[in-house]
């Protein structure tokens, strides 16, 4: 019985370690749905270019591990903001189908200049959590795992104190719902757009640097974001809660069945989850059913 | 300029609007007929691009006339391929008979693919299909009887009615009357009532609604006939390539074909032919681009001496010669044409013919495009 | 027989009651308008009608059919029509699409005879095509035939809204509005089409209007709501002399 229980609490621990980066991943592609109502491919791909950032100012420049993490933030951080001025602004107005391709093709080009910058193979990103480990009762608790979730839930106090107790957020849900409308109440809609990119970047970015010493550092990090978008749909796409909420549960779902089912399982289980939620409760959690008044 | 008279109402339920447009695509036939003896070193990357037009034509109807945009077709190309091979091979089954079961096996998958849809808008159709694909992904790879999972499986060349079509020239005629037969009936729906209920679904489902249209069968039909032509492309896709295995159906492929879609230019068969050509034959460019840029910089450098030459050829060859480059590639194109050409290939193509056929009286506004503002799609 | 007939209608949305206990009867060949502020539920009877929302209470009966709960798209098949308020026309298609695509309700034709567009489906189509002309004939839309929906003006989008209602043959025609945006010929022309509508084409007419002026022209029967309840019906001038309407609308 012991043993059982231990199992258990440990994968619940390693379950909401992982949960917590598909929540965080889930959260940029939630930030940006709720302000320019596009959803961005390329957010796994830009967690990844985070963690190769971060591993580059580390490793290359010999920069402290917690300076070359705010750095590789603040880095990508921009390039989100960036991309939203240059590429991304072009495109607003056009359907919402041609702005997906066009995030898929930004992704692509990611990784492309990932593996031409840094090569295709695999790094190690030095932590100062690296093989640490303490033992918790019969729980091995892994300290990289305790920092992403303690990172977590730091970036999500912050974040919804940003929203809730400023403008921004309600100036954002107007640009999203009518952006001429928006115009008009002089919201400065480009404005917003670029900022809201760069939080969703610099979300993607700690995702990466927070994930990296677990599964490590290689172009392909960014496939992640297929799961993640489980999580954001879990959760009910424009709830910044129920993309937390929704990467925790695909989190534990998956370490548990991992364990309990059969083999095969745990790779689909977040898509087997997407696609039940979709046919059965399509808002999510936390989400709303709108209806166009005719 | 020319004028295209219409003189009677089954004018323009016709194929052709008119003797000359008819002409124009019988002499390409014939072209295409002639292609073996023209062009036959290219026959194989021909034959390709005939197998991606039915693709093309698949997500079109889908994505580009239906409005339900699918990342996960390679999937149902999967499907149809391995159940094809399946018939044949270890059932038996002649080579019709094969191809038509794998082809109504994949339009049954369509349908329950579509049932779940029917309750998803937008974006979360995207999403859904994209994990369906992941999750047969995954199926390929574990059903080891039928599709002998990550080993892969090879597949024989086609036999019809004991003739042997494993000589490429055959195996081209074969694809090519395929393809003409997938673009007749494509057709066909979209100048029936069929083909305009799609597109009333794409644009205002409330008004199709209002106007009759039972949005739950004919978002089913769609995803059912879409899949249907994907199998029936899996089939020859199968024999194109020799061999199965399940990484080659991912969703890297779904990505190529909806990459065919948009820059082909949505909401024309024609964009799905022309967006055939290119995702086939673009990596046949690549490469050979990659043997000859380098020595095109090298070329231009000189003028600043051997030294500069000899490094620049240098650095560009080990710049053309990554890996990684490839789908980088294939992510700015996808980038350019959203961004300056939406119209896609067949929408330049337009422009030039407008341009032509209204010569010396074009206007260079007739196509400029208005300022567009966001509105939300949320709320249908 | 019972040609159409609304029982106690009501509706909630979320603690908004947008409907209360509204009852009316349409005879046949009539012009009915339901007037009111914004907000009264005009439309949302419209709605209820063509099965877009579905009522809390009360029942809809045609030609003595209860469709209360009938599914949306098997209205235009029983015979009712409808345009709405802000133009939901199939814009990346031309006038003609959007006018075929009305007669999607007579469509005979089955999936696999259009696919093989066997010589049955074409002598429909040509069929569809006679019809949809008439009504381009009636409705003098000639021009703009092949054009896109997305290059025209707002008062020949609104005709075409119109046409392509027409073009499902119904018996009873919903008119959500017909005159707003309209410019003050052009609502002239609308009214002579409301009036031949139902003298040349006898299609009985369900209108939600503003327009006073066209209100009084064409209706034979008005009922006004204020806040999801009828609170006057009779003929057009009873209606706009009636004081609760003057106080709740009209103004005065």
């Amino acid at each position: 019985m012991e043993g059982s229980l231990d199992i258990v609490l440990q994968l619940v621990l390693n379950g909401l370690a992982v949960g917590c980066i598909y929540g965080l991943v889930a959260l940029g592609f939630v930030l940006i749905y709720k302000a320019t109502e596009l959803v961005n491919f390329a957010q796994g791909d830009l967690m990844m270019l985070g963690a190769f950032t971060c591993y580059m100012f580390v490793v290359w420049y010999g920069i402290g591990y917690w300076v070359a993490f705010a750095a590789a933030v603040a880095v990508v951080g921009l390039f989100g903001a960036l991309l939203d001025a240059t590429v991304l602004r072009r495109v607003l107005g056009q359907p919402q189908f041609a702005v997906v391709m066009l995030t898929i093709g930004l992704g692509a080009m990611f990784r492309s200049f990932a593996s031409i910058v840094w090569g295709t193979e695999i790094y190690t990103l030095p932590t100062p959590f690296s093989a640490h480990t303490s033992r918790i009762g019969g729980v091995s608790v892994s300290h990289e795992y305790v920092s992403i979730i303690v990172g977590t839930v730091v970036l999500c106090a912050v974040l919804y104190a940003f929203f809730t107790y400023t403008r921004v957020g309600v100036a954002m849900q107007a640009v999203s719902q009518n952006q001429l409308a928006a115009y008009y109440m002089g919201i400065p809609v480009k404005l917003m757009c670029s900022l809201i990119w760069a939080i969703s970047a610099g979300v993607a970015a700690i995702a990466g640097v927070l994930l990296a010493p677990v599964s490590l550092v290689d172009i392909n990090l960014g496939f992640i974001g297929l799961k993640a978008f489980a999580a954001a749909v879990l959760g009910g796409f424009g709830s910044i809660p129920g993309a937390l909420v929704g990467g925790i549960t695909i989190g534990l779902i998956e370490l548990f069945s991992g364990t309990y089912l059969p083999a095969g399982f745990k790779d689909v289980a977040a898509y087997l989850v997407l696609l039940i939620v979709l046919a059965v409760r399509p808002q999510g959690i936390f989400g709303a059913v709108g209806r166009k008044k005719v | 300029m020319r004028f295209v008279f219409r003189t009677s109402y089954a004018q323009d339920l016709t194929l052709f609007t008119d003797t000359v447009q008819r002409n124009w695509y019988i002499a390409l036939l014939l072209a295409l007929v002639a292609l073996p003896k023209l062009a036959p070193a290219y026959l194989v990357d021909i034959s390709l691009v005939l197998i991606y037009g039915l693709c093309g034509l698949s997500l079109m109807a889908l994505a580009g006339y239906t409005g339900l945009v699918s990342l996960g077709h390679a999937a149902f190309l999967g499907i149809g391929a391995y159940a094809h091979v399946y018939f044949t091979q270890d059932l038996g089954l002649p080579w019709l008979a094969s191809v038509a079961l794998a082809t109504a096996l994949t339009a049954a998958t369509g349908v329950l693919v579509g049932l779940p849809a029917l309750r998803m808008t937008g974006v979360y159709l995207t999403i859904a299909t994209l994990a369906f694909a992941l999750i047969i992904q995954e199926v390929f790879a574990r059903w080891d009887r039928v599709t002998h999972g990550l080993k892969g499986r090879p597949v024989d060349k086609p036999v019809i009615f004991g003739i042997s079509f494993a000589n490429d020239v055959a195996f081209y005629f074969l694809c090519l009357a395929f393809l003409i037969g997938g673009l007749w009936l494509t057709r066909n729906l979209l100048r029936s009532p069929t083909g305009r209920a799609w597109v009333a679904i794409r644009d205002s489902e409330i008004a199709a609604q209002s106007m009759g249209v039972n949005l739950a069968a004919y978002k089913t039909m769609a995803f059912s006939y879409s899949a249907a032509l994907m199998g029936l492309a899996g089939a020859l896709f199968a024999h194109k390539i020799g061999f199965l295995a399940p990484d080659i159906f991912s969703v890297l492929l779904s990505i190529q074909f909806l990459l065919m879609v948009v820059v082909g230019g949505l909401g024309s068969l024609h964009g799905a032919l022309f967006g055939a050509v290119f995702v086939a034959l673009l990596p046949v460019m690549i490469s050979q681009a990659r043997d000859s840029v380098p020595a095109w910089v090298g070329a231009i450098v000189s003028i600043l001496g051997k030294g500069a030459s000899d490094a620049a050829f240098g650095a560009t060859d080990r710049f053309v010669k990554q890996p990684g480059l490839e789908p980088g590639i294939f992510g700015l194109i996808l980038v350019l044409f959203i961004l300056f050409e939406p119209l896609g290939i067949y929408g330049r193509w337009v422009k030039l013919r407008v341009y032509f056929s209204t010569f010396p009286l074009y206007k260079a506004s007739t196509f400029k495009r208005q300022r567009a503002y966001m509105r939300s799609e949320r709320l249908r | 027989m019972t040609f159409f007939k609304a029982e106690g209608l009501g509706v909630n949305f979320g603690g908004v009651r947008a409907l209360d206990g509204v009852s009316f009867e349409v005879e046949p060949g009539q012009v009915f308008t339901i007037i009111g502020p914004n907000g009264a539920g005009k439309t949302t009877i419209f709605n209820l009608i063509s099965r877009i929302y579905d009522p809390s209470q009360g029942r809809l009966v045609w030609n003595d059919e209860d469709i209360t709960r009938v599914p949306a798209h098997e209205i235009a098949a029983r015979g009712i029509a409808r345009t709405f308020q802000n133009i939901e026309l199939f814009e990346h298609a031309t006038v003609l699409d959007n006018l075929l695509l009305g007669r999607h309700a007579h469509k005979r034709s089955r999936f696999f005879g259009e696919l093989l567009f066997l010589p049955r489906v074409r002598v429909r189509e040509l069929e569809h095509r006679e019809a949809a002309e008439q009504i381009i004939d009636f409705l003098d839309l000639h021009a703009y035939r092949d054009r896109l929906i997305a290059n025209l003006p707002y008062g020949v989008r609104k005709v075409v809204e119109l046409a392509r209602a027409l073009c499902t043959r119904p018996k009873l025609l919903l008119l959500d509005e017909p005159s707003s945006g309209l410019s003050v010929e052009e609502t002239e022309d609308m009214a002579f089409w409301i009036q031949d509508i139902r003298n040349l084409l006898h299609i009985t007419v369900l209108m939600v209007e503003h327009d006073m002026s066209l209100v009084s022209a064409v209706s034979d029967r008005v009922l006004a709501l204020n806040y999801g309840r009828a609170i006057a019906e009779g003929s057009a001038r009873e209606v706009q002399e009636h004081p609760e309407v003057v106080k709740a609308y009209l103004g005065g």
